[in-house]
């Protein structure tokens, strides 16, 4: 009977996987979208564009995720202004707001490895940049962002790991997500060690391959430092 | 200042339990990160296995998941556990002692590599020396080893903790009654969302920075012997 239960589980255990995999995905590809001028911001030099963006970055790496999802999802319905605005049903759904809480996050924390990759970049390189008559736009577009991307890789395989893991806060608004489907499934089965161990064990298998693909990533990204290949 | 409606105390008491928590699964999970680098550096095959095994699971499944699977498979075995020696009663773990289990098996996970770098950190030629002036390797490891790979370990254990603190909200879906459960409590009864919620954001702000003070004050308690290059 217990047999049965597993192997009924599996394909809805799957479909929540990929809600997880779609929540993930969603939030790093529009995170990493806020997150350069967020980064560009915070090495600007510029106290009014620093300040207010260390502040954001500050609030968002140093809360709890669960108390921003809350936030979202419960807090805002407190005011009549949203409740009656045009983004109403937007922030109803707890789809949307876990992809506004899992974005606003992973932005805060991109925008710090980005910033780390920024000023990673040798000065010379910016300074030759600059000698051979790059604009500022230019060298930035040419050398600062490629080197700085490539700098920050391995920081940001492991905030995408981290950020797969907090995506399970999702199951607590009610969405059904891998976290969700074994809580919904166990809370008809009564079978909490088989359900959260193949939930587990699915987590780990997409990390693994997030850790391949950012190596992977990573060795196509630095021929440079490739012995040469023989002749 | 925001109106709590009376719920200070509550939020309080709340915070005073998360940090009980926290401190509560950071010793645990230092002990077990100790031990495990132990491991991992050890000559015993079977040793590096398990502890590479251990990591790579607790750093692959979510916290939430942990927490989740420790409080109901703990349950569940206690249960069947006093079945088998004649009780009639369920047993349910305390979702405390739960949540230090499960966050302390996480933080473990973490801190065996940084306790692993440190350890490796340090020159060989040390212990060597020590061993030499007749210490026995224990004594060594005491006057010699710890010292400095503390010193060593301190800024990745305090990144850990920092990470751990914000945790310990997970903990709230088991019912204890931290900081977030209280919050959601409070929550329940002034139908005041957004109002508590960002009280307990800024709350653990604010444990966030008095721990970086504390951190920084521990690290420089550490280094206190280390002579730095002239500037």
């Amino acid at each position: 009977m217990s047999g049965n239960v597993i192997a009924e589980s599996i394909p809805k255990l799957l479909d929540g996987a990929a809600l997880t995999v779609e929540l993930v995905a969603i939030a790093l590809a529009i995170g990493i979208v806020l997150a350069v001028p967020l980064a560009l911001a915070r090495v600007s030099g510029r106290l009014w564009l620093n300040g207010p963006v260390y502040g954001y970055v500050f609030f968002f790496r140093g809360t709890p995720l669960l108390v921003q999802i809350f936030l979202i999802y419960y807090g805002l319905s407190q005011f009549e202004t949203v409740r009656e605005g045009p983004l109403w049903p937007i922030l109803r759904e707890p789809y949307w707001c876990a992809i506004i809480a899992f974005t606003l996050n992973t932005a805060a924390y991109t925008a710090e490895i980005i910033r780390g990759g920024i000023q990673g970049v040798p000065h010379g390189e910016i300074e030759a940049a600059r000698a051979l008559g790059m604009s500022r736009l230019l060298v930035l577009r040419r050398i600062i962002l490629p080197r700085a991307f490539r700098l920050a890789l391995p920081a940001y395989g492991n905030e995408i790991i981290i950020l797969l893991k907090a995506s399970a806060l999702a199951s607590t608004i009610t969405l059904l997500d891998l976290t969700g489907v074994a809580r919904t499934i166990i809370a008809r089965t009564y079978m909490p060690i088989e359900l959260f161990a193949m939930a587990g064990a699915i987590y780990l298998v997409i990390t693994f391959m997030i850790t391949r693909a950012i190596k992977a990533l990573e060795h196509r990204l630095s021929p440079h430092t490739r012995p040469p290949r023989p002749a | 200042m925001i109106d709590l409606h009376g719920f200070s105390a509550q939020l309080l008491a709340g915070t005073a339990l998360t940090i009980e928590l926290a401190l509560a699964s950071a010793a645990l999970g230092t002990l077990i990160g100790l031990a495990l680098s132990a491991l991992k550096l050890s000559r015993s095959k079977l040793g590096r296995g398990f502890a590479d095994l251990y990591t790579t699971i607790f750093r692959g499944v979510p916290e939430l998941l942990i927490v989740l699977l420790v409080y109901f498979g703990a349950t569940i075995a206690l249960t069947s556990l006093s079945r088998a020696l004649g009780g009639e009663e369920p047993i349910e773990l305390h979702p405390f002692l739960a949540g230090t289990l499960a966050l302390g098996l996480a933080f473990g996970a973490y801190a065996t590599e940084v306790f692993r770098g440190a350890f490796q950190a340090l020159p060989r030629g040390q212990i060597e020396a020590a061993r030499a002036l007749g210490m026995s390797r224990f004594l060594a490891f005491r006057r010699i080893a710890l010292p400095q790979v503390w010193r060593f370990a301190l800024p990745g254990l305090g990144n850990i903790f920092l990470v751990l603190l914000k945790d310990t909200s997970l903990v709230s879906v088991i019912g204890l009654e931290e900081l977030m459960r209280k919050t959601s409590i409070a929550v329940g009864f002034t139908k005041e969302p957004f109002t508590f919620y960002l009280a307990a954001a800024v709350i653990y702000l604010v444990m966030t920075i008095i721990s970086m003070i504390g951190l920084g004050a521990l690290e420089r308690h550490a280094n206190r012997g280390v002579r730095r290059a002239a500037r």
